[in-house]
């Protein structure tokens, strides 16, 4: 097995008590005080998390746009300077060859924030398209030199705000700004991936443990914890927010993983586009649901869903949900079965464990009173 | 650093026993609770139940994973702890104590001899 990749902040984690899994070819912290502990900590405070696994491409020059445009299914045009998107990117068949953010800092220079798992393949195909369509445009991985973190909770606004001199009330949710915290030049964006109201910083490697260090302490008071990967999962989860390799792959297009608002009809051209314009004509043959089980079971990826007596998908994602406290799940299943209230059971080694469709997000968090 | 009572054996799939006269308490060690991380769900068998050394009786899950009990010696279960259906986390909190999750009248007391002490099982799991 190849070696795997670090962080700049992985010296750091046993300092904070991290235990550490491989995710995606890295080492990664899964938890830090423990996964319930640190889930409720960003659904009730804060939690500061080490992305910085995730890739970072700068996409600059006269065709850049065209060439965003050729490969992802949103629509870039429509993003003003200062605003990110968020965006499957689809292969000829549909299927997603990636998730990602678009970040425009300006006309002809963006960002693209990849899987880390999906680095190399990602640069290869976008570069890929550049070439085969003649575009004037640089791609440049430049995932090594940025490290990103993660401040997610109703308190990170609270938090960060000790830390920056910009104001972040007027920066709303997919927009971001260059500025300080703690003296360190940092780009803060207003995204996330917790189902909670954050931020994510982009900073130089070589600044992430002075960073790290200094947000937990200055959030500790307020409740502010480190969070691992495995917290990740399950916030994510909760609310819905689709993990590559489980309810996103090379084979699920974004119609089926219920992203059919990020599909955009009117924008032209882009990869995939007939397939996925045949696709909604027709109706899809499967797709994304979220299922509640009715009984102690937690159904886990992979495992067959069935109705009348047949197989009709199986689970992308699953885990007893820390704020519901009833196990959940998403699972790719066929289209007939897979409306809200629909009966199913989930093979869970070997036992038929009741379950049903519901509405989804399974969590959804509670509106700000003074937005 | 993981706690190992002197006075408990260990299995190598990392349950413990406490042997009181031909009844062997059964749980999960320190160690392994720690592995699985918060625990949401324990799955034991009825009280009755026959079980076999080195065979499944249950399960443990844990936020991210799930993972087969093994026996550690063979017998009829005349205790359950009914108490971990709703409180799960009690074996992380105390896996030696409020954790503990069957007793086994055992069958074959012989089999004792086949377990680790606790510094067999300290080598085991390289501590």
């Amino acid at each position: 097995m190849a070696e795997l990749k670090r962080t700049p902040l992985y010296p750091l984690y046993q300092a904070y008590g991290a235990k550490t899994v491989e995710f995606g070819g890295w080492e990664m912290p899964v938890q830090f005080s423990g996964i319930l502990r640190e889930h409720e900590a960003v659904r009730t405070r804060a939690g500061l998390f080490d992305v910085s696994h995730m890739g970072e491409f700068e996409v600059r020059g006269p065709d850049a746009l065209r060439l965003l445009q050729h490969v992802v299914t949103n629509d870039v045009q429509r993003l003003e300077p200062g605003a990110a998107l968020y965006t499957p990117m689809t292969n000829e068949r549909g299927g997603c060859v990636d998730d990602l953010l678009v970040y425009r800092w300006d006309k002809d220079r963006f960002w693209v924030v990849v899987n880390a798992a999906n680095i190399e393949k990602d640069y290869r195909w976008i570069a890929g398209w550049r070439d085969k369509l003649g575009l004037g445009a640089e791609v440049t991985d430049r995932s090594a030199e940025i490290a990103l973190l993660a401040l997610q909770g109703p308190l990170a606004e609270q938090i960060l705000q000790g830390l920056t001199d910009t104001d972040l009330r007027p920066l709303r949710y997919y927009h971001f700004c260059e500025g300080r915290v703690l003296g360190k030049p940092v780009v803060i964006s207003r995204t996330g991936y917790t189902g909670e109201d954050g931020f994510e910083l982009y900073a130089a490697a070589e600044d992430s443990p002075a960073l790290w260090e200094g947000i937990l302490a200055h959030g500790q008071p307020q409740g502010l914890v480190p969070a691992g990967l495995g917290a990740r999962d399950t916030l994510r989860l909760e609310a819905r927010l689709p993990l590559y390799g489980h309810e996103l792959t090379d084979d699920i297009t974004p119609l089926e993983a219920g992203l059919g608002v990020f599909v955009k009809w009117d924008k032209g051209s882009f990869v995939g586009r007939e397939v996925l314009a045949e696709q909604k004509a027709q109706g899809v043959k499967r797709r994304i649901a979220g299922i509640q089980m009715q009984e102690r079971a937690i159904p886990r990826q992979g495992y067959a869903v069935r109705a009348d007596g047949r197989e009709i998908g199986r689970v992308t994602s699953g885990t007893q949900s820390p704020t519901l406290k009833v196990p959940i799940a998403l699972a790719l299943l066929d289209a007939d079965y897979a409306g809200v209230g629909a009966q199913l059971t989930v093979d869970v080694r070997g036992k038929e464990a009741a379950a049903v469709v519901v509405k989804t997000p399974f969590y959804k968090r509670p509106r700000r009173s003074d937005g | 650093m993981s706690q190992i009572p002197a006075d408990l054996k260990y299995s190598k799939e990392h349950e413990w026993v406490r042997v009181e006269g031909n009844r062997a308490y059964v749980g999960i060690t320190d160690f392994a609770q720690d592995e699985l991380g918060d625990i949401v769900f324990v799955e034991l068998p009825e009280v009755g139940a026959q079980v076999t050394a080195n065979e499944t009786f249950g399960t443990v899950e844990s936020v991210k994973t799930v993972s087969d009990l093994f026996a550690p010696v063979s017998g009829k279960v005349v205790e359950v702890n009914a108490a971990l259906a709703d409180n799960p986390e009690r074996v992380n909190e105390s896996p030696y104590g409020d954790g503990w999750m069957i007793v086994i009248e055992m069958s074959n007391p012989e089999e004792l001899n086949e377990l680790l002490d606790a510094a067999g099982y300290q080598a085991h799991i390289g501590g």
